[in-house]
């Protein structure tokens, strides 16, 4: 009982509460790195390991942070971490550092870490938190991942750099192909979802960290919910 | 030669090199706010602001603080806090001294902390400083490049509110509903900036 309970936090990340396809949180790296399938993984492992970092930390310290600061202080703990992993990146995979450039330091403010602090780490213990922390994060890397290799494959031909179509069409690594590669993958889980019969629960505001103090929650989000629904 | 850098560096922040549709910085707030014409002005005028006033403050601390006591590495903590102690005190000081205009911010400045463009923005300036060569990348550039970075995504913001309104009552075949048509719509929108490439070297020559 125990441990499927625990087996289920590391799985629901994955699939069924994928952080950029079924909660579609994270959208600027995953739209901005995906132009390389390695590239890809850098991105999904360095935030994984900030996700895992931040998770264990704020959960140990979860009855020590006053409700009232508590958004400041995951922010400052993320980013005491993000500053590591930026350090450990750049004297060990300094090619990685190149190609991820702004991207990396901006873990920061990537909505699927403050998101899991706020909903998942600050109010459940240690373990659980890590192993959520390590789905979602393996989550984000596999659908970085999908949309890398879509995007490599169509862009310029290769996958992790090895040749494989004999052309390339070039619109695919630019800004415009990201987007629509984006469209294209959330219409395939939601059409996944859907068959396997489960409701798609696609409300930005469920993983938004700010969703407590958006006064805009009850408006944006009942629209969104209608659009979605509608089926 | 100051004038006409300036412009050029405006221009650039907003057509070739718009955080939105050329970067996908502010991704998150481009989706969710951009439904109604008047929140994603709103919002826009919100980021600009919030934009140009943590440039004005991270630039002198980094290039007079950390550069010279090599703490570089401080700049990604420093400059998020820096960001959300800024929005903090402008959220305050709006809502003590002008009421009528925290009404009609306020709701979306909370939202600004952890939104990436704004600490994008005071990042990648940092990085021009050393990569342009025609002239010299001074304070004031800085500034203006965020300013020209605010108006661009308010000119995505707003082009793109436009774009959904026709969405609203158009027929969209069902599994496309929601957010995959949303997002298909940027990547056109987002086409069309790419027709802005080589612009502004062409309208303004430097050097």
């Amino acid at each position: 009982m125990e441990k499927r309970g625990l087996l289920k936090e590391f799985t629901k990340g994955i699939i069924k509460e994928n952080p950029v396809l079924c909660l579609v949180l994270g959208t600027c790296p995953t739209l901005a790195v995906t132009t390389s399938a390695s590239n890809a993984i850098g991105m999904g492992v360095a935030a994984t390991a900030v996700l895992v970092c931040s998770n264990a930390v704020i959960s140990a310290l979860r009855k020590f942070i006053p409700d009232k600061v508590r958004i400041p202080a995951y922010i400052t703990i993320i980013a005491g971490f993000v500053t590591i992993v930026q350090m450990l990146v750049k004297a060990f995979a300094p090619a990685i550092n190149d190609s991820l450039g702004i991207y990396l330091p901006l873990i920061v403010v990537n909505c699927i870490i403050l998101g899991r602090a706020e909903m998942f780490a600050g109010k459940n213990p240690v373990i659980p938190s890590i192993l959520d922390g390590l789905g979602m994060g393996v989550g984000f890397t596999a659908a970085l991942l999908c949309m890398g290799i879509i995007r490599e494959l169509l862009g310029s031909g290769t996958v992790f750099g090895a040749q494989i179509l004999p052309f390339q069409i070039l619109i695919f690594i630019l800004p415009p192909g990201g987007f629509f590669v984006f469209g294209m993958l959330i219409l395939l889980a939601n059409k996944l979802n859907t068959r396997a019969g489960k409701a798609v629960k696609t409300t930005p505001c469920d993983g938004c960290p700010m969703a407590a103090n958006c006064s805009q929650k009850s408006e944006k989000c009942g629209e969104k919910e209608a659009a979605e629904n509608v089926d | 030669m100051l004038i006409k850098s300036l412009i050029a560096v405006f221009l650039a922040a907003i057509l070739t090199e718009n955080y939105v549709l050329c970067k996908f910085l502010g991704i998150c707030p481009f989706l969710g706010v951009s439904k109604k014409l008047n929140t994603a002005f709103g919002m826009s005028v919100a980021v600009t602001f919030v934009m140009v006033l943590a440039t004005a403050v991270t630039f002198p601390i980094y290039t007079y603080i950390l550069v010279p006591s090599g703490m570089e590495y401080l700049q990604t903590v420093l400059f998020i806090l820096i960001i959300a102690g800024l929005v903090q005190l402008v959220e305050i000081i709006l809502k003590k001294y002008i009421p009528s205009l925290y009404q009609s911010l306020g709701i979306y400045l909370p939202l600004i902390t952890t939104n990436c463009a704004v600490l994008g923005v005071t990042m990648l300036v940092l990085q021009k400083v050393d990569s342009t060569t025609l002239y010299d990348y001074t304070y004031i550039h800085a500034l203006v490049n965020a300013f020209g970075a605010g108006i661009g995504f308010m000119v995505a913001m707003v082009m793109f509110a436009g774009v959904r309104g026709r969405l609203e009552s158009a027929d969209i075949p069902k599994s496309l509903k929601g957010l995959p048509i949303t997002l298909v719509s940027a990547a056109l929108v987002s086409l069309s900036f790419l027709g802005f490439a080589g612009v502004v070297d062409k309208l303004i020559p430097l050097g």
